[in-house]
């Protein structure tokens, strides 16, 4: 063979064949791009910022406000002026299941919030210190997970009456033990890396290394973990309402709105469907973005 | 093994002393004496405070609630003036017992097959209809499939009773209503270990060395594959008795739950208290079971605390 056969010259377009087509991504453009791609997820969401936007703005341009009563109109049938009909004291049941999307909204932003600042401290001071102080916390926390979160908001609406606050008093106690102990377990784990070891050695300080290196890496997790709360504390708020024991009318929560029309509920069972579907909804988007960015955000997944 | 169980129990002990102190605690702190609202004052209001011990120091009252919850002695009602918290919730504890049962079975003998069959299926789709399916299980609140259930198959369609527990089919409806949750959530927990389980080395040398498929199964497979479902059970017990509730108040089961609510409504602080600490003492004893069944099929987690 011939040094001219062996080696030729390279055409134009064979130039750029080395060149690695696929454009590099940071994680959370990955993460994206993942997220956009599963369906369920995506439609999860986009239910989520309607519902937030009616949430929002629906109660200012409703023509009604959510105690207005006009007893000329008791029970009326869905029309142009009330979309949804009005319920046995002639409210408009529409601007109250806009009103009702307020209280379920604030109870799972306080109880994603609380679970989020409590949940993750905790959890991360236990998994760092580890040894004795991590035996204590967890101890602590097994004690405040085996007594039900149901008892806990029963005690304190005795104590400070039934009212939003009380319920979101109640949720907070125990909304944060699933994130604190997935913290912790996150953090463990992470701890035992290289990166930390060698932002150790480099002298970084204790909360930089638990801020900047653990607590980041877990972000994924802990973005999850939010986003599973949110639904669990919306349930909690409607449950407690539809016994009784929870926010009570005129105040319109979700909850409520279908118990006061459970006496009806032979004769305008729509009256307790509307406030029961829009529990449902909301809490089958917050699931599927929740499944949805559990997938996206695990680092350890093959994209 | 005996180490773990000491321990298990120990931590059992306290946590019910700490739920005795925070209702205890609570129940001090609420607004009002239970004995304002009876119309009574001067001597009357002091003799009726000595005869519910209310005229002594806090701790002091505390700790004889303590000695007095050791004989199982959980006071008087305040408000069904006479009657003892204990007799009240042994009148109505056995309807959510018997409901709670019924339920329980019924999530196992479901929940734990619709686990398998979803991980064995082997098409993807059908995997995803599973997931939504399950989705949807854990996503509808009990109340709302209680009173789906109730309005359609008891109102409309009159298929099954709704009043009460007297016959068997007065159990079909409240155990679906309260088992949905549960069941999707073991049947998700059954499909996600099983999965992991199928995994393992151990899984392809039981396979290699011409171990029937059965066995496989049932032995190498199930066994390890039940811990997370064996670890789900106490929880389950938690939610089945907070979810009896409020199906009890629909269905009109005249079980604890009912009960509970209307002391709540009543104010009944006695009787609020009592419930709370019997519905806490027996999750923590289910909790303690579970763990212990744990220990002993699985000899790691015995090493672990």
């Amino acid at each position: 063979m011939t040094e001219e056969a062996l080696f030729r010259k390279l055409e134009a377009e064979e130039k750029n064949d080395e060149f690695i087509a696929v454009e590099s991504q940071t994680f959370l453009q990955a993460a994206w791009k993942n997220f956009k791609s599963n369906k369920r997820a995506l439609v999860g969401g986009i239910v989520l910022i309607v519902i937030v936007l009616l949430a929002i703005f629906g109660p200012m341009v409703a023509p009604y406000s959510y105690d207005e009563q006009n007893m000329a109109l008791r029970n009326a049938s869905p029309s142009a002026d009330h979309w949804f009909g009005t319920d046995k004291m002639g409210r408009d049941i529409f601007v109250r299941i806009l009103y009702g999307a307020r209280i379920s909204l604030l109870v799972g932003l306080v109880a994603a919030v609380v679970n989020l600042i409590i949940g993750t401290l905790y959890g991360g001071i236990a998994g760092y210190a580890g040894g004795k102080v991590d035996m204590v916390m967890m101890r602590i926390v097994d004690i405040i997970y085996s007594i039900p979160s149901m008892l806990y908001i029963v005690l304190i609406m005795l104590m400070f009456g039934a009212s939003v606050g009380s319920i979101v008093l109640g949720i907070s106690i125990s909304c944060w033990i699933d994130m604190a102990r997935i913290v912790r377990q996150e953090v463990k784990s992470l701890k035992e890396q290289e990166f930390t070891m060698a932002a150790f050695v480099l002298g970084a300080s204790s909360k930089r290394i638990l801020v900047k290196h653990l607590l980041l890496n877990a972000m994924g997790q802990i973005i999850v973990t939010v986003t599973l709360m949110v639904p669990q504390a919306i349930f909690t708020e409607a449950w407690l309402s539809f016994l009784g024991v929870g926010i009570s009318a005129p105040q319109a929560s979700w909850g409520t709105l279908a118990q006061d029309a459970r006496s009806l509920i032979q004769v305008y069972p729509m009256q307790t469907v509307y406030p029961m579907l829009a529990i449902c909804i909301t809490i089958f988007a917050f699931n599927f973005v929740g499944e949805g960015l559990e997938k996206a955000l695990d680092p350890k997944r093959k994209r | 093994m005996v180490k773990y169980i000491g321990k298990r129990i120990a931590i059992g002990i306290l946590t019910l002393f700490v739920l005795v102190l925070i209702t205890f605690t609570m129940t001090k702190l609420m607004p009002g004496s239970p004995l304002q609202s009876k119309n009574v004052t001067g001597d009357v209001l002091a003799k009726m405070e000595e005869k519910y011990g209310l005229d002594k120091p806090v701790a002091e009252q505390f700790l004889i609630y303590c000695k007095n919850l050791l004989h199982g002695d959980l006071g008087t009602s305040y408000k069904k003036v006479g009657t003892d918290v204990t007799e009240i919730i042994s009148n109505t504890m056995w309807p959510t017992i018997r409901l709670g049962l019924v339920t329980f079975v019924l999530v196992l003998v479901v929940g734990i097959p619709a686990g398998v069959a979803m991980a064995r299926a082997k098409s993807n789709k059908i995997k995803g209809v599973w997931l939504s399916a399950l989705t949807l299980g854990v996503s509808v609140p009990n109340f709302i499939v209680a009173l789906l259930l109730l309005i359609l198959f008891g109102v409309q369609l009159k298929l099954f009773p709704i009043l009460g527990l007297d016959t068997p089919m007065h159990y079909v409806l409240p155990a679906i209503a309260q088992g949905l949750y549960p069941i999707s959530a073991v049947a998700r927990l059954t499909q996600s270990s099983y999965e992991e389980v199928m995994r393992q080395d151990y899984i392809t040398m039981a396979k290699a060395k011409g171990i029937s498929g059965k066995t496989v199964l049932v032995r190498h497979i199930l066994k390890n594959a039940m811990l997370p479902v064996i670890t789900y059970m106490g929880p389950m017990v938690a939610f089945l008795l907070t979810g009896s509730v409020v199906i009890e108040n629909l269905y009109t089961i005249p079980g604890i739950g009912k009960e509970f609510v209307n002391a709540i409504s009543n104010h009944d602080y006695t009787l609020v208290m009592g419930i709370t600490i019997f519905i806490g003492a027996i999750i923590i004893i289910c909790n303690l079971l579970a763990d212990l069944i744990c220990a002993i099929v699985d000899p790691r987690i015995r090493k672990s605390l």
